[in-house]
């Protein structure tokens, strides 16, 4: 119960968050969460179904979070059909008498506790009635038990009061009436000054009861849902887990017409383009009330709410449900050939309407008609159904959350990605996907309408772009547009002769922007955004099925309409555009498109450049705005024109300026942006011309650049290859944030800045973050000009090429006379003499080098000063440097991408002062668990489980003292990672579980954390296989990361990591090193306050790491929050690394960072290397705290007001401001840094739901302790989960990788089993169930034997039906599971050993497979085998589809062999014995009839043929014949 | 990088030398120039790091990884260029340059450096045969003039970099031809000097005056000279050599190095040299007291001359034959190094302190020295280790204590630092307006790198100066 100590702060009666505080703001709230509906297909309404409804909370009650007040939830709620005869009945006491059902509206509203503003807020609902001419029936309290509510719900609880509307309109209007009612209520309120009052549902159909009670307790808060004649066909019911504490009740689920699980990753692009678009908005149905609805989405909601407010806004301005739904989230469509042409033609035009609400999300929704359950093209939310023969229809997040007779059930499915379930009840029945989608799809006619219109820029007739610029003028623009010699010779080179981005390693040591001395192009100010924990990075190359880099240019119309000529667009396949498509573009003869040039450029010769700057700004936008009055369709905004006079406008700053310009001014949908740029070169400009704002980039100077190389491609597939390298880092930074439609990433501004003041923010930027201030327009101009001066005024003709002819750069490496780095020959060389010769003078030379930073910074750190108030203590008095070097843990490399030597080394070094060397995710080798008879040890502290899950079994996680979740990695956050078949050599395979010579790729997201409940169940899982170890998450520094932070504490992790964006890396492309992520003081500061702020911040141990180098470093760290401190390059350094910076070409001179023999064989570190370094480092923190008069370094964490700026001359650092930075939130009764050593509650945790776990322990004690064999019959729910985790990490740690003898506790289990069942199972586990499993079974399955099968009295057919959920037997390393069932998305994915048998699987089936065996009876879905580089499936395909399925990069079909036969039926017969399978039972008894197919990937098949020593296609060919 | 793993498939080569029995009897230069595929294959040995320690290594910051680079693709006219860029006379660092970048190349860590050196010879000498001595006049004359005195590589260098920069420069020189310590420091065995009339050549196309033969503190007069330019660059290196205070010192045969190899470098060059003066080694025993560069060019020359036998006197102990962990890598290595010279036939002897010269009529006989011992950095005597060493030639060869005070320095009051070199800031400027220092006159005796390095520093700063003020003659115009 140690989380529950810290007493929860009153907090005021308000309904809001929280407002922008320190580094908290409330925009980066997130949530995720449990829904579910139930719908009644043949009955009248019945108070039934409300029970069932919250029995189905009740059931998810664990996908929900609590935070510090132990009875506030983060929101639950349930919508129903007004229940009209309890309205009634209730109504009568008061002697208001209800009309007829549906002849009045109830609205559900939040109003405030002060009466006066109540009062104010009832007369402006009744104005709002009035003035729509419709009656105020009366109003009704709405009784609640406030007893069952936490304190902190109670505090902030509202008014609840239902208002009752006469209708005295024609049927089909009162709606919408409703809703204009609720629009003008709320916006007159609003404008009147008052926070509007809070109206939940306001309908005559549906009502919305929902609030901070935990969900088992909803209907206890709410009388009315316990009451009888409270009747429904339908309820539809949320539980929901934010990231944060913060009470508010509105932003319970479900909202009006949806629920939402998952996250919406483009909401910042989709609210800005619906905001433009509400000028052109015009309907007759709404008429002149329109100006009521804007903004259409009410400032300060959710994501989800959000998409509701559209849903809803769309949904009354007359489309139907289904057909918003699809037109708002479409499911994959692009490049889809098997769907019906004219379904495309319905997206491809809605396309031409609004782009796609993007991100994960399991979708619920009704208008009280239609009920339906949706998922985004991804799928990435887990969505099941049941359907029975009594007439109910049950969708939820997990199988198993109402209990139906076996015999009932007709139906057990899971929605697949983009797929649609609809109830109509006014048709008493299910409508099908493809039914639904073609019933709306066919309404109009589409596909002539795109025919007709859509402009297509290959149809169009060829212009020719200007003439080329000659070497002289090239060299000079390149110089005006700040290029680099690394840009040339590293970026465009490799772009344009491998098509794509180089590589590079470890981290970046050079001073941001803002801190350079030189001056940098606008786009390095920007940092980009990724996707962690809340919702999941996309594999663009796996998974490019749901990828699109398709954009529309052009003027859109009115969203309410639907004609013909809203597609009039030019189609883009892809934004970036040569110099020959813009000339054409430029030149196009079309009578109504037309397309306006305007000049980017200002007077380089004004006095006062800042000045001139925004004169030209302000100009250029006011021509924009007059070229859309005057009818363009097309804008370019172009450089071209540069002269010794004009100098360009950094071209982000005009995109963005001229896009929130016209956006402002409600004019931005009718033209489209093309920025024409000599500025644009590298992946992340082009993201970022494109997230403000522009629809296509053309980087004419680039291709000049290109065409000039000195590369060895030949000219003519230069371009086409740069070109290529540009969409496929578009691509890449896209789906870091989890999107895959560039339309919707377009003006999406995942990006912040770092280093730009708020006047250039606010003005230009909007909605970005910025949290440091920096820079003005006076700022960007002289940088401009900076470089325009070296253009013109330094003549370039003694140059030969063009690097001759411009800066080095020197940014991604040092270099002489290029930026400056931390890293540098001084530095290495002080440090390695320091620690090797036990050097103190040496070390105070490296440390004063790093340290001193004068008026040159290079961190933000760098910027800052000590200006303690406390009397310095006596240096005795500190604690000691070896209890410090506790705090310190070495950085997660893998064995792999560091040598064996390097790697070992640390772990020795480590374990010798008791800090943490961590495994780094590629496994671990057994052997180094046992400690060295010297009593040294090699075994790692902490075991690292990232996306890949190499080697995670159940014996790796119990040799740990902390398990830590690996979301992002500073180097490459939102990015997975490839380990080339050609570095897996024998010694890396086995520790990885694979074979020599096979390629191992990472996956960008772990496929079991698509959000926070998700990252909680991993938890969870950890937890019980290895309860003495904590668990720490490892985040990644950016806006936004406290937030998510304060989620991850309340997913019960015990410790969570802040990674810098410079942290190192053994291979990433560079842009990622460069342009992804923020410093850690920005990201641990925010963490810190806002885990202060919500009273969790005693609960969770916060380390920090990146570019950590001395004991300032860790000071500063302490101060901002840090309890922990992780170190990675320094040690490194002090190993022998002299950051060769070539880790990704296995060259390491120096035995680091290398698996060549000959090379590793030179590395000289020793452990003791590593420990004087952190000596070195402890002893001078001591001398810091002693000055600053801090005993311990718990005193001192989370003490930022000791930090005081420096006074600076630095042109560009002097402008920064710290205060958010430096704030010290002091709270009453919370802790400034983590209490207590370990774990949070592990014991807790289980009370949930570790009762049955107990029960399994207890009854397999003989097996555990004597290898007795044991058999128990057990009955599960879905709230038993990780079933079976606890007992194998009890066998692993007693019996080792080994396990026990097959079969010696054997489990008979009946029902339906929570998430993860069977996870990480041992050898001699054998775990039988009979019933239905949800997602994640078999996790890192290490050796078990599972087996599922439905209840015998089951009457649907087992092979057409779902038995268990998606992402099973993730990572697994050995054993079988049998499954007589169908299976969810990503079965088998990441296996690496196990043999499985399954009857059949949704999309991207055996994804990034690299060992193991599967067998599917039946369907897979699209993307089979995306990313296998090993193991073998067998699909009984006898439809012969598969081909048509499957993702063929890596793999190829075979026709099996006689081997193959018998290893196929030997495994099949296995599945029929373990479940007794009607379908296993149908193959083999037609065996010869079946037709199976192998999946064989080509590497696993060269490997296996070179170690076979003879060559398996003759092989194969022979059993052909 | 050409081929990332150059460095594990070929070994070091280097340039060969010619063999001692051939070249001692010639004044030619001793090393071959290797063939260009060689140095292609060397350069691909060049990893590219991530820090290029060869940078810091190279006082000019030479692009060592990039013309490694070209030179290994091939494209050697790019790598003259790329050379160029940063250092004025590669062919003259190709020589003679102790090549610190090596010292400090990655390599060098556990095997050996990158041929660094040879590769920048072989890039220089590429270029001298086709573009690399063609003059690049500037485009623009910005009018001012700017004064150079000393014609070293430090006075050469300024001087290039400001004509470049469109100032009129004019060169002077105290000795009759120019090159300076290039010139009469450096023995032909190691640098012919047909070289440095190349470069004066061309920088005579790029607006250049040279006006040798004038000591501008006696000939102008220091006040003249300042009213008569914008700017001056005082480069005239650090020629006060250091004495040996022991009786004896006065005897005939006893002689400065640099008076020594300047005779022999005149006599290569046709100058006819009065013969009562001439100072030769021809059948002598010759003593080398210094075991530094300048000493090493004594013994060639030396034996080249004819000598007996020729002995090279150390004071200090004899260093390591290998790094020592106080001194590691980057670090230079203080180890026990054999030039071309000694190799020749030199006898070299360490911790051994001159006492005094024996004279036989007025001229040198014989040497008294004794052993000595190093403890807590104090040198001591060896009780009874005293040694007699006959000689007939004495060559002091004992570094260099600074700037010849007389002249300018006093004439201009230019302060000096506690070295007595003169004290210039960042830029070179020296406490007099308009007068900058560049070279061993401000730094102290050093290398020619530091010397070019320092000269195009100082042109930079010169540069900025006349930037902000206004040419001289204008304003009086």
């Amino acid at each position: 119960m140690l989380a529950r100590r810290v007493t929860p702060r009153i907090l005021p009666p308000t309904m809001p968050l929280p407002s922008a505080r320190g580094l908290y703001d409330p925009s980066f709230e997130r949530d995720a969460c449990g829904l579910g509906f139930v719908a009644d297909l043949h009955r009248p309404p019945t108070h039934d179904v409300v029970t069932k409804g919250i029995e189905i909370l009740r059931r998810l009650a664990h996908r929900g979070a609590i935070g510090c007040d132990p009875c506030t939830s983060d929101g639950a709620g349930i919508l129903l059909q007004i229940p009209h005869a309890h309205y009634e009945r209730v109504l009568q006491r008061s002697a208001i008498e209800l009309p007829n059902q549906g002849d009045y509206g109830v609205g559900q509203c939040f109003l405030s506790r002060n009466a006066d503003v109540r009062a104010a807020e009832v007369r402006f609902i009744e104005d709002a009635i009035r003035h729509h001419n419709q009656k105020v029936i009366g109003w009704r309290d709405v009784p609640v038990d406030v007893s069952v509510l936490g304190p902190v719900a109670r505090d902030s609880m509202p008014v609840f009061r239902q208002v009752f509307i006469g209708r005295m309109c024609a049927v089909p209007a009162f709606e919408r009436t409703l809703f204009m009612i609720r629009k003008r209520a709320t916006s007159k309120a609003s404008r009147a000054g008052l926070h509007d009052p809070y109206i939940a549902s306001l309908s005559s159909k549906t009502v919305v009861y929902k609030g901070l009670a935990l969900p088992e307790r909803l209907e206890a808060f709410y009388f009315d849902l316990k009451a009888d004649d409270t009747r429904s066909k339908l309820a539809l019911v949320h539980s929901r887990f934010s990231t944060n504490t913060f009470p508010t009740w509105e932003r319970a689920h479900p909202y009006r017409r949806i629920a939402h699980n998952g996250e919406i990753n483009t909401l910042r692009g989709n609210q800005t383009w619906m905001r433009a678009r509400e000028s052109l908005l015009a309907s007759a149905a709404f008429g002149e009330h329109i100006a009521d609805f804007k903004p259409i989405i009410r400032p300060g909601g959710s994501d989800s709410a959000s998409l509701d407010n559209v849903v809803d806004f769309l949904v009354t301005g007359g489309r139907s449900l289904p057909h918003v739904m699809m037109m708002l989230v479409p499911e994959a469509w692009e490049g889809q050939p098997e769907m019906p042409a004219e379904r495309r033609a319905f997206y491809e035009y809605h396309a031409s309407l609004v782009e796609p609400w993007d991100g994960p999300a399991a979708l619920l929704f009704t208008d009280g008609t239609y009920l339906g359950a949706t998922l985004d093209r991804n799928g990435l939310r887990p969505l099941k159904y049941v359907v029975t023969a009594s007439g109910y229809v049950v969708a939820a997040s997990e199988f198993g959350v109402l209990d139906f007779e076996p015999e009932d059930i007709i139906e057990k499915g899971r929605l697949q990605p983009g797929r649609m379930l609809l109830v109509d009840f006014a048709k008493g029945r299910i409508v099908g996907d493809e039914e639904i989608k073609q019933e709306v799809a066919a309404a109009k006619p589409y596909a002539q309408w795109l025919e007709a219109n859509k402009i297509d820029l290959r149809a169009l007739p060829p212009s020719s772009p200007p003439p080329p610029f000659g070497d002289e003028e090239r060299r000079r623009f390149l110089r005006a547009f700040g290029y680099t010699r690394e840009d040339i010779r590293l970026l465009l080179a490799s772009m344009a002769t491998h098509g794509e981005e180089p590589t590079g390693s470890m981290g970046t040591d050079a001073p941001l922007a803002v801190l350079s001395e030189r001056p940098h192009p606008l786009f390095r100010y920007f940092k980009q955004q990724f996707a962690q924990v809340t919702n999941p990075p996309i594999d663009p190359i796996r998974e490019k099925l749901v990828m699109t880099l398709v954009t529309c240019l052009g003027g859109e119309g009115n969203l309410l309409a639907e004609t013909p000529k809203q597609c009039r667009l030019l189609e883009l396949e892809q934004p970036v555009l040569t110099n020959e498509d813009l000339a054409t573009i430029v030149a196009q003869p079309l009578a109504d498109f037309s397309v306006t040039v305007l000049p980017m450029l200002f007077d380089a010769r004004a006095q006062g450049a800042g000045e001139a700057l925004e004169r030209a700004l302000l100009a250029l936008c006011a021509d924009a705005e007059r070229a859309v009055d005057e009818g363009a369709s097309l804008i370019v905004l172009s450089d071209r024109g540069v002269d010794a006079a004009r100098a360009p406008i950094p071209s982000l700053l005009a995109t963005s300026a001229v896009h929130h310009w016209l956006a402002r001014a409600g004019k931005r949908m009718r033209a489209g942006l093309i920025v024409e740029t000599g500025e644009a070169r590298e992946v992340a400009d082009l993201a970022l011309l494109i997230g403000y704002g522009a629809g296509a980039v053309n980087p004419y100077l680039a291709f000049e650049a290109v065409d000039a190389l000195d590369a060895e491609a030949p000219r003519a597939e230069r371009g086409l290859h740069y070109v290529h390298a540009l969409d496929k880092g578009l691509l890449k930074v896209m789906s870091k944030m989890g999107i895959s439609c560039l339309s919707s990433y377009q003006g999406a501004q995942i990006f912040e800045a770092i280093g730009i003041g708020p006047d250039v923010i606010s003005r230009f930027f909007p909605g970005t973050a910025s949290r440091i201030g920096g820079i003005g327009l006076a700022e960007i101009a002289s940088e401009a000009l900076l470089r325009h001066a070296g253009a013109f005024d330094v003549p370039v003709r003694d140059a030969q090429t063009d690097e001759d002819a411009v800066d080095a750069g020197g940014v991604y490496a040092w270099r002489v006379g290029g930026e400056r780095h931390l890293w540098n020959p001084y530095t290495v060389a002080s440090l390695q003499k320091a620690v090797r010769l036990e050097d103190a003078r040496a070390y105070q030379d490296y440390s004063r080098a790093i340290n001193e930073q004068g008026d040159a910074p290079f961190t933000l750190r760098g910027c800052w000063d000590f200006a303690s108030t406390r009397p310095a203590v006596p240096l005795e008095q500190v604690e000691p440097a070896t209890q410090i070097v506790r705090r310190f843990a070495t950085g997660a490399m893998s064995f792999g991408s560091i040598s064996r030597e390097a790697h070992e080394n640390l772990a020795i070094a480590m374990n010798r002062i008791g800090g943490r060397s961590n495994s780094g995710e590629g496994g671990e080798d057994e052997a180094r668990f046992v400690p060295l008879p010297n009593g040294d040890s090699k075994r790692s502290a902490i075991k690292q489980v990232a996306s890949a899950r190499f080697g995670v079994t159940a014996y790796y996680l119990v040799n740990a003292d902390e398990l830590q979740i690996k979301i992002a990695q500073g180097a490459k956050p939102g990015e997975g990672g490839q380990l080339p078949g050609h570095k897996v050599d024998e010694h890396i395979a086995r520790v990885r579980h694979s074979v020599p010579g096979v390629t191992l790729i990472s996956p960008p997201p772990h496929h079991d954390i698509y959000s926070i409940e998700d990252l909680a169940q991993l938890i969870y899982d950890l937890k019980c296989v290895n309860p003495r170890a904590r668990v720490s998450v490892k985040l990644v520094s950016e806006t936004g990361v406290g937030t998510i932070a304060a989620g991850v504490a309340k997913a019960h992790a015990d410790s969570i990591q802040i990674a810098g964006h410079d942290g190192g890396t053994g291979a990433s492309p560079l842009s990622s090193i460069q342009h992804a992520g923020t410093p850690w003081e920005l990201g641990l500061a925010e963490t810190h306050q806002v885990l202060v702020m919500n009273g969790l911040r005693g609960r969770v141990r916060i380390q920090v790491d990146g570019q950590l180098k001395t004991g300032r470093d860790v000071a500063f760290a302490a101060l901002l929050g840090a309890d922990e401190f992780g170190f990675a390059t320094a040690p490194l350094v002090a190993s022998g690394c002299i950051m060769m910076r070539k880790c990704h070409l296995n060259t390491c001179p120096v035995g680091v960072a290398t698996q060549d023999p000959v090379l590793r064989a030179r590395f000289q570190g020793t452990p003791e290397h590593v420990i004087n370094f952190l000596f070195f480092v402890a002893e001078e923190l001591r001398t810091i705290m002693a000055r600053l008069g801090f005993r311990t370094l718990d005193e001192m964490t989370g003490h930022a007001d000791v930090i005081r700026p420096r006074a600076l001359q630095h042109a560009k650092a002097k402008l920064l401001d710290f205060d958010a930075v430096l704030m010290r939130v002091v709270p009453e009764a919370s802790a400034l840094h983590a209490l207590g050593s370990g774990q949070q509650g592990t014991a807790e945790l289980w009370s949930s739901g570790g009762s049955t776990d107990e029960a399994l322990l207890e009854g397999a004690r003989l097996s555990i302790k004597y290898g007795e064999p044991t058999t128990m019959q057990m009955v599960l729910t879905n709230a038993d989960r990780a079933f079976g985790a606890r007992l194998a990490g009890e066998l692993a740690r007693r019996y080792g990788a080994e396990g026990l003898s097959d079969g010696t506790v054997v489990v008979e289990a009946t029902g339906t089993a929570g998430q993860s069942f069977g996870a990480f199972a041992t050898r001699g586990m054998l775990l039988v169930l009979e019933g239905a499993a949800n997602d994640y079974v078999g996790k890192g399955l290490s050796g078990g034997v599972l087996a599922i099968r439905p209840p015998a009295r089951s009457r649907f057919k087992a092979h057409e039906n779902v038995i268990v959920g998606n992402t099973c037997l993730y990572g697994a390393t050995a054993g079988k599971a049998f499954f007589a069932g169908r299976a969810g998305e990503r079965f088998a994915v990441r296996n690496s050993g196990a043999e499985s048998v399954v009857e059949g699987v949704g999309d991207h089936g055996c994804e990034y497979m690299t060992g193991g065996t599967v067998i599917v009876l039946g369907p897979t879905g699209r993307n089979f085998a995306a990313g296998m580089s090993g193991g073998i499936a067998y699909v009984l395909d006898d439809e012969r589809v598969l081909a048509g399925r499957l993702s063929k990069a890596m793999v190829d079909l075979e026709p099996m062999t006689r081997d193959d036969e018998d290893l196929v039926r030997a495994l099949v017969e296995e599945h029929a014995q373990h479940t007794t399978s009607v379908r296993a039972k149908f193959v083999l008894s037609t065996w010869a009839k079946r037709h199976f197919v192998k999946v064989m990937p080509h590497e696993w098949k060269r490997v296996l043929t070179m170690r076979a020593g003879q060559p398996v296609a003759a092989k194969a060919a022979g059993g052909h014949g | 990088m050409g081929d990332p793993k150059g460095f594990l498939k070929v070994a070091r080569v280097e340039e060969d030398e010619r063999p001692i029995d051939e070249r001692v009897r010639d004044w030619t230069e001793i090393v071959q120039p290797a063939p260009e595929s060689q140095v292609s294959e060397q350069a691909s040995r060049c990893m590219d790091c991530g820090i290029p320690f060869c940078h810091q290594g190279c006082p000019l910051g030479n692009l060592i990884p990039e013309w490694n680079d070209l030179v290994h693709k091939g494209k050697i006219d790019l790598a003259v260029t790329r050379l160029l860029a940063t250092n004025n006379f590669p062919e003259v660092t190709g020589r003679i340059c102790p090549a610190p970048c090596e010292a400090s190349c990655v390599l060098n860590i556990r095997e050996e450096p990158v041929t660094i050196k040879t590769i920048e010879r072989t890039i220089a000498d590429h270029g001298l045969q086709h573009t690399a001595a063609i003059p690049r006049p500037a485009a623009i004359r910005t009018g001012k003039r700017v004064a150079v005195v000393g014609s070293g590589p430090a006075g050469l260098a300024a001087a290039q970099q400001l004509a470049r920069s469109g100032h009129d420069v004019v060169v002077f020189e105290r000795d009759d031809r120019i090159g300076g310590l290039l010139r009469y420091g450096i023995p032909d065995f190691k640098m012919e000097k047909d070289i440095i009339d190349v470069r004066i050549e061309q920088m005579r196309g790029e607006g250049v005056t040279f006006r040798a033969g004038v000591d501008v503190a006696r000939d102008f007069g220091a006040d003249r000279f300042v009213r008569d330019f914008d700017a001056i660059v005082l480069a005239m290196g650090a020629r006060a050599p250091r004495d040996l205070v022991t009786p004896g010192r006065e005897l005939g045969g006893v002689h400065f190095a640099m008076a020594f190899l300047e005779q022999q470098n005149r006599r290569i060059a046709g100058d006819t040299l009065d013969s009562s003066s001439a100072i030769l080694a021809t059948g002598k025993r010759v003593v080398v007291i210094g075991g530094g560069d300048t000493g090493s060019d004594c013994v060639g020359t030396s034996l080249r001359q004819g000598a007996v036998s020729v002995t090279q006197l150390e004071l200090m102990p004899k260093p390591h034959l290998m790094r020592v962990p106080t001194n590691p890598w980057p670090e230079w290595p203080l180890v026990l190094r054999t030039s071309s010279s000694q190799e020749e036939g030199a006898q070299r002897d360490w911790a051994v302190s001159t006492r005094g010269f024996r004279g036989e009529g007025g001229r040198v006989v014989g040497l008294d020295a004794v052993r000595v011992v190093f403890e807590g950095g104090k040198m001591r005597p060896v009780e009874g280790a005293d040694l007699l060493i006959r000689c007939e030639l004495v060559l002091l060869a004992m570094g260099f204590v600074g700037p010849e005070r007389r002249g300018l320095v006093e004439d201009l009051g230019l302060t000096l630092d506690a070295r007595g070199n003169v004290r210039s800031d960042r830029s070179g400027l020296t406490s007099v307006p308009g007068v900058f220092a560049a070279g061993d006159v401000s730094r102290g005796q050093s290398l020619v790198v530091w010397a070019i390095a320092d000269g195009r520093r100082v042109a930079a700063g010169v540069d900025a100066w006349l930037s902000r003020a206004p040419a001289k003659r204008a304003a009086a115009g």
